[in-house]
C-alpha cells in the first residue's frame, strides 16, 4: 500500500473537467512534482487534498486512511500542511506569529487556561518557540522574526509560507509553485531547502512547478498533466521526453 | 533608542517587554487609584463611564479588530447583559451570580448568533447583526412581563457581599477600572495563546488558517461569544451606573459609538479601545459647550467686528438653533468616522505610534514609514 494515493479523482465545475479521474500513488519519502501547462488542473489537485474544494468523483487516502471526507481543518492535524500559489500569509501580523499558526494542530489548551495563561499554556508556548525557532534557523529567516509580513518583499514570504508548513511538522507537504517568482539564487536555495527536507525532516513532498530545472534537480518522480488528465508518470527524464507531453507544450 | 536584546524564548511572550512598560503602566495604575481623591464627582463619572466603554471596546476589538468579524449589534448584546442583571435583582440574586450570568448569557447568546454568521462576511454580517440588534430592541420593547417593555426598568443600588456600592461611589469607580483590567489582562493573555493566534490567522486569510489546522467556525463562534460575553458583562456595570434601563437606550446609535470607540482608538491594539472610549466620553460635554457657549462666543467675536447689535442677536440664535438642532450628534459621528477612515486608518493609537517613532529616530523619520501600500495582490480564488 502507498503512502499516500488518489483514486479516480475528478473536479467538475459544471461541463469544465478541472481534474479528470487522476490517479496517482506517492512513496514515503519521496518528492514527486506535477508539471503541465496552465488551467492542467495541478492547483486543482492540491485543492482537492487540502479540502478546499469537494471531489466530484474520486478517494483520496492517506496511511491508507480514507480522507476524502475530511473537514479541511482536520487534513493538517493528520500532518499533510500546503503553500500556496499566490502566497496566503497572515498580513498583518509578524512572522513570529505568523509561524507560531503553524503549530495550531499541536495546541492542547484549552480556552480557559489560555484566559489566566497558567504555567501550562507558558510551557506549551515555549516548546512551540523552540520549534519554531528551529525552522527558522533551518530556513535562515533569523533577520525577519519580528517583522510585519505587509513590509516584506515577495521572494521573503515564500520562504516564510514554506516556513510555516515547516512549522506544523509535516509528513506531507504539498507545496504550489515553490519557485514561482523567485529570482535565480533564490530559485537555489529552494531547490536545497527542498532536498534537505526530505533527507534531513524525512518529510514526503508533493510539488506543482513550471520551473523544469528545479523539477529535474530535486524530483524523484513526475506527472505530467494536460486537460486535468495524466499524460505521463516516470523518472523526469522520460517524462519530458514522452511525446504526449512535448506535444502538450509545443503543439503537435 | 531602546534596543531590546532577546536571549530566552520568554522574551517573546511576556507582556512587558522591558522596564519602561512597568514604569509608565505602573505610574498610570497609581494615577488611576488615586483619581476619586483628585477629581471632582462630574469627571469620575465620565471616568466610569470610559471605563464601561472601553470594556465594551475590548470585546468589540476581539471580534472586529482581531478576528475581523464586524458587527453593528453590540448595543444588544449590552441590553442583554443590563437586563438580565435587572431582572434577576428583582429577586434579590447577590451582585456576584447575577453578573457572572448576565456574562454567561450574553455568550451564549453571542455564540448563537455566530452560527448564522458564518457563512456571512463583510457587509451582510453587519446587515445580519444590525437586523439581530433590532430584534433584541423589539424583544425588549413587547415582553412586558419580564423587561416591563418602553416604561423601562429601575436598578437598584449595586450591594456587594452586604455593602451598598452607589453609582457615584468611589468603589463603584474600582469596580468598573479593575474589571476593565481583568479585561485586558485577560485578553492579552488570550492573543498571546494558539486560540487568539487563530482568530488573527482567520481575519487574514480564512484558506490559509483552513489548511494550517484551524477550526474557521468553531473560531468564529468563540469570537462572538467571548465579545459578546464582555459586552454583557459590561452592560451590567452601565444598568448599575444608570439605574435605569429602557429599549430606546440600546438603539444603533449605541452600536455605532462602539465602533467609533474602535475605529477612533485603533482596531488593531487594545490601546485603541481606551484611547477610543476617552475621545467618545468627551464628545458630550464638547457638544454641551457648543449649545451653551458657543452662540454667545460667536456673537460676540461678530460685534468686535462691528456687526450691530441686532446682527449679533441675529447670529446668536442661529447658532444656537444649529447647536441645538435634532440628530446633531449622529451627524458629527458620521463626520467623524469619515475623517478617521480617510485621514488616520490607524486611529488614534497609530498617531500616538508615529509620533514616539518620530521622537525616537529624529531626525531620521520617514514619513512614508507607516504608509500603507497595496503590492501584492491577493488571490480572491479561494475564498
Amino acid at each position: 500500500m502507498s503512502y499516500f494515493r488518489a483514486e479516480n479523482l475528478s473536479l467538475h465545475f459544471g461541463g469544465l473537467k478541472a481534474v479528470d479521474s487522476v490517479s496517482f500513488a506517492v512513496e514515503k519519502g519521496e518528492i514527486l512534482s506535477i508539471i503541465g501547462p496552465n488551467g492542467a488542473g495541478k492547483s486543482s489537485i492540491f485543492n482537492l487534498i487540502s479540502r478546499i474544494y469537494p471531489p466530484t468523483h474520486g478517494k483520496i487516502f492517506f496511511e491508507d486512511q480514507d480522507i476524502t471526507q475530511e473537514p479541511a481543518y482536520d487534513i493538517a492535524k493528520l500532518g499533510i500542511a500546503r503553500t500556496f500559489q499566490n502566497i496566503e500569509l497572515f498580513e498583518n501580523a509578524t512572522v513570529l506569529s505568523n509561524l507560531l499558526v503553524g503549530r495550531h494542530r499541536h495546541s492542547t489548551t484549552s480556552l480557559w487556561q489560555e484566559l489566566l495563561f497558567l504555567p501550562g499554556v507558558r510551557s506549551a508556548e515555549k516548546v512551540h518557540r523552540r520549534r519554531v525557532e528551529q525552522v527558522i534557523e533551518f530556513l535562515d529567516l533569523e533577520p525577519y522574526r519580528d517583522k510585519l509580513i505587509s513590509g516584506l518583499p515577495y521572494g521573503v514570504r515564500k520562504v516564510i509560507e514554506l516556513a510555516r508548513a515547516l512549522c506544523s511538522e509535516p509528513k506531507l507537504i504539498l507545496l504550489d509553485e515553490p519557485s514561482s517568482g523567485l529570482n535565480v539564487e533564490e530559485t537555489d536555495d529552494m531547490s536545497f531547502w527542498i532536498r534537505d527536507m526530505k533527507s534531513e525532516l524525512g518529510i514526503t513532498v508533493l510539488m506543482v512547478e513550471h520551473d523544469m530545472s528545479l523539477v529535474n534537480r530535486v524530483s524523484d518522480r513526475v506527472i505530467a498533466l494536460n486537460y486535468g488528465k495524466v499524460l505521463a508518470m516516470g523518472s523526469p527524464t522520460e517524462v519530458q521526453s514522452h511525446p504526449d507531453v512535448v506535444a502538450a507544450y509545443l503543439g503537435a | 533608542m531602546r534596543f531590546i536584546f532577546k536571549t530566552d524564548y520568554e522574551d517573546d511572550i511576556r507582556l512587558l517587554p522591558h522596564s519602561g512598560y512597568i514604569w509608565t503602566y505602573g505610574t498610570l495604575l497609581v494615577l488611576l487609584a488615586l483619581a476619586p481623591f483628585m477629581f471632582s464627582s462630574y469627571i469620575m463619572s465620565q471616568i466610569v463611564f470610559v471605563c464601561i466603554y472601553a470594556t465594551v471596546g475590548v470585546g468589540l476589538l476581539i471580534l472586529s479588530g482581531f478576528t475581523g468579524q464586524a458587527s453593528l449589534g453590540h448595543a444588544a448584546f449590552l441590553a442583554i447583559g443590563a437586563y438580565t442583571a435587572g431582572y434577576l435583582q428583582q429577586y434579590d440574586v447577590p451582585f456576584p451570580v447575577y453578573f457572572l450570568g448576565a456574562g454567561l448569557l450574553t455568550g451564549a447568546v453571542g455564540a448563537l448568533v455566530g452560527f448564522p454568521a458564518l457563512r456571512l462576511q463583510g457587509i451582510y454580517l453587519v446587515i445580519a447583526t444590525i437586523s439581530f440588534a433590532f430584534i433584541v430592541e423589539e424583544i425588549l420593547a413587547r415582553w412586558e412581563s419580564v423587561t416591563h417593555g418602553n416604561e423601562g426598568m429601575r436598578v437598584k443600588t449595586l450591594s456587594l457581599f452586604g455593602a451598598a456600592i452607589p453609582r457615584d461611589s468611589a468603589s463603584f469607580y474600582y469596580l468598573c477600572l479593575g474589571f476593565l483590567i481583568l479585561i485586558i489582562v485577560g485578553t492579552l493573555n488570550l492573543m498571546r495563546s494558539p486560540t487568539g493566534r487563530a482568530f488573527i490567522a482567520i481575519r487574514d486569510s480564512e484558506t490559509a488558517a483552513r489548511s494550517m489546522g484551524v477550526n474557521v467556525a468553531l473560531y468564529k463562534v468563540k469570537a462572538f461569544a467571548i465579545s459578546a460575553a464582555i459586552t454583557g458583562f459590561a452592560g451590567v456595570l452601565f444598568a448599575h451606573k444608570m439605574t435605569f434601563i429602557s429599549p430606546e437606550m440600546f438603539t444603533l446609535q449605541l452600536s455605532i459609538e462602539f465602533i467609533i470607540v474602535i475605529l477612533i482608538g485603533g482596531t488593531f491594539s487594545l490601546h485603541g479601545a481606551v484611547l477610543g472610549a476617552i475621545f467618545l466620553v468627551m464628545i458630550d460635554p464638547f457638544l454641551t459647550y457648543l449649545k451653551d457657549d458657543m452662540p454667545g462666543i460667536i456673537a460676540g467675536v461678530a460685534a468686535t467686528f462691528g456687526a450691530s447689535k441686532a446682527t449679533a442677536s441675529n447670529i446668536q440664535s442661529n447658532v444656537a438653533a444649529f447647536a441645538s438642532a435634532n440628530g446633531l450628534k449622529g451627524a458629527i459621528y458620521g463626520v467623524i468616522i469619515m475623517v478617521f477612515v480617510l485621514f488616520e486608518p490607524l486611529g488614534l493609537y497609530g498617531r500616538w505610534l508615529k509620533i514616539k517613532l518620530f521622537f525616537q529616530l529624529f531626525p531620521l523619520y520617514k514619513r512614508a514609514t507607516f504608509k500603507r501600500q497595496k503590492i501584492y495582490v491577493k488571490s480572491e480564488r479561494n475564498r
